[in-house]
């Protein structure tokens, strides 16, 4: 279906976020994601899919991160403004998602634009009022990178059982207390909730990010079925 | 047609008959997986045939010792990626299904971690499909499916079931993990089968 930027919102240099007026949109779930569809004035086309940032119900949003050498993603980033168009297809994906119907912690870990998704249940998670616990935990390179920053503050700031634990893998700013390293076992160890409580686990990131990540958690004693991953896949996108 | 202003694409389509409708070309192996990735010792690893007449099983060793294959073939992935003239080695499923009497018409594929993704035997029969455990030359690296996974290219490689253990014979085609998630029951990427509906 065709849909109309409605809004562009830059969120770290790299990062920009496309809200998306589309007709006819049948809603979608906490995590999934959609398939995009750009058309040059020649008829060339070029189709990727992208994680949904929006929680249900909300206006229709994507966090595109500029791959440099990507065909779609520097277009995005770079180029489209309010009121051009493009064509969606979805919502697709019916397994990493969270519809905040299950009374046990989550515990979501992302790595970079890997948020986007997680985002989606974080917002989700206000949105619906849930009470269940549910920490996100971001690694980033910089504090400049940090996508979201204010809103997860805000979100922090309820106090309704949503955390959010900040890494700085490459940078920290003056007096920084969060953590300055890249996920590893020891700070899974710190950040996870005890595998007693058998918490539902969302891991986005890249595939090494990813596969650290799960490594690190099932270390600690979770088991493999209670992580759902999902990697960047595709590069140059 | 929705024009998508000032969109001009980089082209990555390479030749019409080895590239599908939607898909563009990739020199990378992007790795995409639902789950922890699974690491099995090869002492208890097994590839099993159930269904038939008499479960069938392999150890490593045996699965090994059986007469391989090396196929040159392009790869397909739902999320859009192509990637031509992929090198591979591993044993024909035509060899392995040999071993088994049976009257079956479907297989759901089985992994470590859970994944099962469904074929008709049609598409696993006839040269079309091995069970692959080397590479470009290499073992299989974990990542990538390794030790050994299904290797089904005429089919969306979501079909390509990664840290396969065995197959599971069925008379119906009963949809396995992606396929009960929104994705297309056969996936033939020349039809561009991606979705339910397509």
């Amino acid at each position: 279906m065709t849909a109309e930027i409605a809004a562009v919102n830059q969120e770290t240099p790299r990062v920009r976020t496309l809200e998306l007026a589309a007709r006819g949109w049948p809603g979608h779930r906490a995590g999934q994601h959609l398939d995009l569809r750009l058309t040059a004035e020649d008829g060339y086309q070029a189709q990727r899919s992208y994680s949904i940032a929006s929680a249900p119900g909300e206006p229709l949003a994507l966090t595109v991160e500029r791959l440099d050498d990507g065909e779609v993603s520097p277009y995005l980033v770079d180029e489209a403004r309010e009121g051009d168009r493009l064509e969606v297809r979805g919502p697709i994906g019916g397994y990493f998602v969270w519809d905040g119907d299950e009374p046990q912690p989550s515990l979501l870990i992302a790595g970079g634009s890997g948020v986007v998704p997680l985002m989606a249940m974080s917002r989700h998670h206000a949105q619906i009022e849930s009470r269940a616990p549910m920490r996100l935990v971001v690694s980033s390179r910089t504090l400049a990178d940090v996508i979201y920053r204010e809103e997860l503050n805000r979100l922090t700031a309820k106090g309704d059982g949503f955390e959010v634990v900040h890494t700085l893998t490459r940078e920290q700013p003056p007096g920084w207390t969060g953590y300055t390293r890249r996920i590893d076992p020891e700070l899974l160890s710190e950040v996870a909730f005890p595998a007693a409580e058998a918490p539902r686990v969302y891991v986005c990131g890249s595939t090494r990010f990813v596969d650290a990540a799960a490594d690190g958690l099932i270390e600690a004693g979770y088991e493999p079925g209670w992580i759902r991953t999902e990697r960047f896949g595709a590069t140059g996108s | 047609m929705v024009f998508s202003r000032g969109f001009r694409g980089k082209r990555r389509t390479g030749p019409s008959d080895r590239v599908p409708p939607g898909q563009y070309l990739t020199d990378d192996f992007p790795v995409l997986s639902a789950g922890p990735t699974p690491h099995t010792p090869l002492e208890e690893w097994t590839f099993s045939i159930q269904g038939g007449a008499e479960p069938v099983s392999w150890t490593w060793d045996e699965l090994r010792a059986l007469p391989s294959e090396e196929p040159t073939v392009d790869i397909h992935c739902v999320t859009r990626w192509s990637k031509l003239d992929t090198t591979w080695e591993g044993v024909s499923v035509d060899t392995l299904l040999d071993a088994v009497e049976h009257d079956s018409a479907y297989a759901v594929a089985f992994c470590d971690g859970g994944y099962t993704t469904n074929l008709p035997l049609e598409d696993l029969t006839g040269g079309k499909a091995w069970v692959a455990y080397r590479y470009g030359g290499d073992e299989l690296d974990p990542e990538h499916g390794g030790p050994a996974r299904l290797l089904v290219p005429h089919l969306y490689f979501w079909k390509s079931a990664k840290w396969v253990r065995g197959l599971s014979l069925r008379d119906e085609d009963e949809p396995g993990f992606w396929e009960s998630n929104g994705y297309h029951l056969r996936g033939d990427p020349w039809l561009e089968q991606r979705y339910w509906g397509d």
